[in-house]
């Protein structure tokens, strides 16, 4: 049987082979479309802090391309800005104690939401919630008159406060959310196996909302890290991190904060990695 | 036996709406007594009363002598299966099951043996270790079982415990419940919308409505002689219908049907009979004493059974044929055939007029 004797057989093998050509061809430029667009979010999420990190290692001080070289030197002058470092620690400070501060205040709150009925329940949950789309400038400057007011001295104290207040809706948000979708019958099998209220809060309710409240302290933590209207009016003499990126940018972009900046990216992503491994036994649980 | 739950005069209101209106109730140890009605009857209200989950709006709850009324549920020595088992599901299995005794301060090495043992009573002494979200969901009515039976409660609720597994698994553990009430021989009070489930499980069935108990029996008397055509129409089906009685005889929708002497000096109202206790005529016989015919309209194969639908003219009756007993007939009927059923008279059940409603 030769090649051209099989030909008339198979006549309409080729026409499908076609339209299935035609078909896979199609479903490939619709998946390359996908992937196009998927592409270019991610690349309008990454790409500048990749560029940042990038160029914190250019051996040249200008930010041009291309690249001149290799180096450290951004990041051992870091070392030895002692400004710097101090604002680093100074927001560290900030950033911790605002979190615990509003942790301690909006955890019971949600609670209370939740599980209390009180008169003027209502309002009381409307008026917690209402700081989140208050602009910070406003909790800032009516913060300093109260401060003011009251003969405070400013301080990183105050701007832990400032903080607090206005990260104490994200917290009271979260936890809550995240307590409404804890069933009822939680908390009343504990009662009706003869837990009190505070077994009950500590063996069942809690720890059904671990990880709302690992996430809202790590959201707190970062938006308190990088606030800055709040932390302008609030703060004393003490600089915090991006006040004292923001003041020096005055000067242009250096290389050394291309290379803070590229520091805080790596601590971010040690934190999300921590927080991942935080919640990963409970995840899988549910 | 002794009274281990007495209620006295128990009303529960929501705002204007009556969950529980003034019922009394007295439960012995070792009952096994199931609350039945349909949703909004108070049944659920009522366990969640003798639980502490719910404040009654006034009365008493009584657990064995104590006035238990205003205790929170922590206080009270009766554990609850809740609806959806109510499992934490950030502890396994057997911390699950020890959680009772923990709270309560046991030592630790008892709370283990405890809870290994619960565990063993529901036949799942090898998920110690499991979480919750592992097992199947007989597997975890089994341990909530457990952790509720762990205390040694008094009295055992369970809130509708079986509703949430599928047909064949509710089967097996109404059986498996049944014999888990024998083995550990507490009170048990189970609250149910499912008839069937009242009738196979329990010593004693309340039937409710609205917040009141319209019965109190055994699943015999329920099925057998109810109250009212209420609780006939809720605890399996009847066929109802309003008659005169006229020289002790009754009309069925237009066909004569005689009463049992014991009924023989009833007044008008409204009597009744059970669709299986209608009897297949062989088609040989003509008329009888107590036979009826009609044509067929709808023939409801269950397997087992049949349901036949039979209209009479003036309205139609329901009958049931078990197990193929088709009395010399070939097949089952089918729609538009003539049948005839004889109902014996002990059969017919009597309500008065007032109790129809």
């Amino acid at each position: 049987m030769s090649v051209f004797e099989q030909k008339p057989a198979g006549g309409i093998a080729p026409e499908t082979d076609r339209a299935d050509v035609a078909k896979r061809l199609g479903a490939d430029a619709e998946a390359a479309v996908w992937y196009i667009g998927i592409g270019a979010i991610l690349a309008f999420l990454y790409v500048p802090i990749g560029v940042l990190v990038a160029y914190s290692f250019n051996a040249s001080r200008s930010l041009s391309w291309p690249m001149t070289g290799f180096t450290f030197d951004w990041y051992a002058k870091l070392a030895q800005n002692e400004q710097l470092i101090e604002a680093t620690w100074n927001s560290l400070y900030v950033a911790s104690f605002a979190t615990a501060l509003t942790l301690v205040i909006g955890v019971p709150a949600a609670l209370a939401l939740d599980q209390i009925d009180f008169p003027g329940k209502g309002v009381f949950r409307k008026l917690v919630l209402l700081p989140i789309a208050l602009p910070g400038i406003i909790t800032g400057i009516s913060m300093l008159t109260m401060f003011r007011l009251f003969g405070f001295n400013l301080s990183l104290g105050t701007v832990i406060i400032g903080h607090a207040t206005a990260l104490l809706a994200v917290v009271v948000t979260q936890v809550y959310a995240r307590l409404q979708r804890v069933p009822r019958s939680y908390a009343e099998a504990s009662s009706d196996l003869g837990a009190n209220g505070l077994q009950t809060l500590f063996l069942i309710t809690l720890p059904n909302i671990r990880s709302a409240v690992i996430g809202a302290g790590l959201l707190s933590f970062t938006l308190s890290f990088d606030e800055i209207p709040v932390t302008f009016f609030l703060t004393g003499r003490d600089n915090t991190l991006p006040m004292y990126i923001w003041s020096t940018l005055r000067r242009g972009i250096t290389p050394e904060i291309n290379a803070v900046g590229a520091l805080i990216v790596a601590a971010s992503a040690i934190l999300i990695l921590i927080s991942a491994v935080l919640l990963r036994d409970r995840s899988s649980a549910r | 036996m002794t009274e281990i739950v007495r209620i006295e005069n128990l009303s529960k209101h929501f705002g204007d709406v009556v969950g529980v209106d003034q019922l009394s109730l007295s439960i012995r140890a070792g009952e096994f007594v199931t609350l039945l009605g349909p949703s909004g009857c108070g049944k659920s209200t009522l366990l969640r009363m003798i639980g502490g989950f719910e404040e009654p709006t006034q009365g008493r709850i009584r657990l064995d002598g104590q006035d238990v009324t205003h205790l929170p549920p922590n206080k009270r020595a009766v554990n609850m299966v809740f609806q959806d088992y109510a499992l934490f599901p950030h502890m396994t299995v057997g911390r699950n099951v020890g959680y009772g005794l923990r709270v309560a301060g046991v030592p630790k090495a008892e709370i283990e043996a405890r809870a290994r043992e619960a565990l063993t009573l529901v036949g799942l002494a090898e998920k110690y270790d499991a979480r919750p979200h592992e097992m199947s969901g007989g597997q975890r009515q089994r341990v909530a079982l457990a952790r509720a039976l762990v205390r040694q409660p008094k009295v055992l609720l369970l809130d509708e415990p079986l509703s949430a597994l599928d047909a064949n698994l509710r089967e097996a553990m109404q059986v498996e419940l049944r014999h888990l009430h024998q083995k550990v021989g507490l009170t048990f009070i189970m609250v149910t919308h499912d008839q069937n489930e009242a009738l196979a499980m329990a010593d004693r069935v309340l039937v409710m409505r609205d917040g009141r108990v319209v019965q109190d029996g055994t699943p015999e008397d329920l099925y057998d002689r109810p109250a009212s055509p209420y609780v006939a129409g809720f605890v399996g089906t009847t066929n109802l219908f309003p008659s005169a009685v006229v020289d002790g005889r009754i009309d069925c929708f237009g066909q004569q049907l005689a009463l049992p002497e014991g009924l023989a000096g009833r007044k008008n109202g409204l009597f009744g009979f059970r669709p299986e206790k209608a009897r297949l005529l062989q088609p040989a016989r003509k008329g009888g004493s107590n036979v009826i015919s009609g044509s067929v309209e709808e023939v409801i194969y269950h397997g087992g059974a049949a349901r036949i639908v039979v209209q009479l003219g003036q309205g139609s009756i329901l009958v049931d044929l078990q197990n193929r007993k088709l009395n010399g007939r070939a097949s089952l009927p089918g729609p538009g055939d003539i049948l005839a059923v004889e109902i014996e008279p002990d059969a017919i059940m009597a309500f008065n007029a007032e109790a129809a409603e």
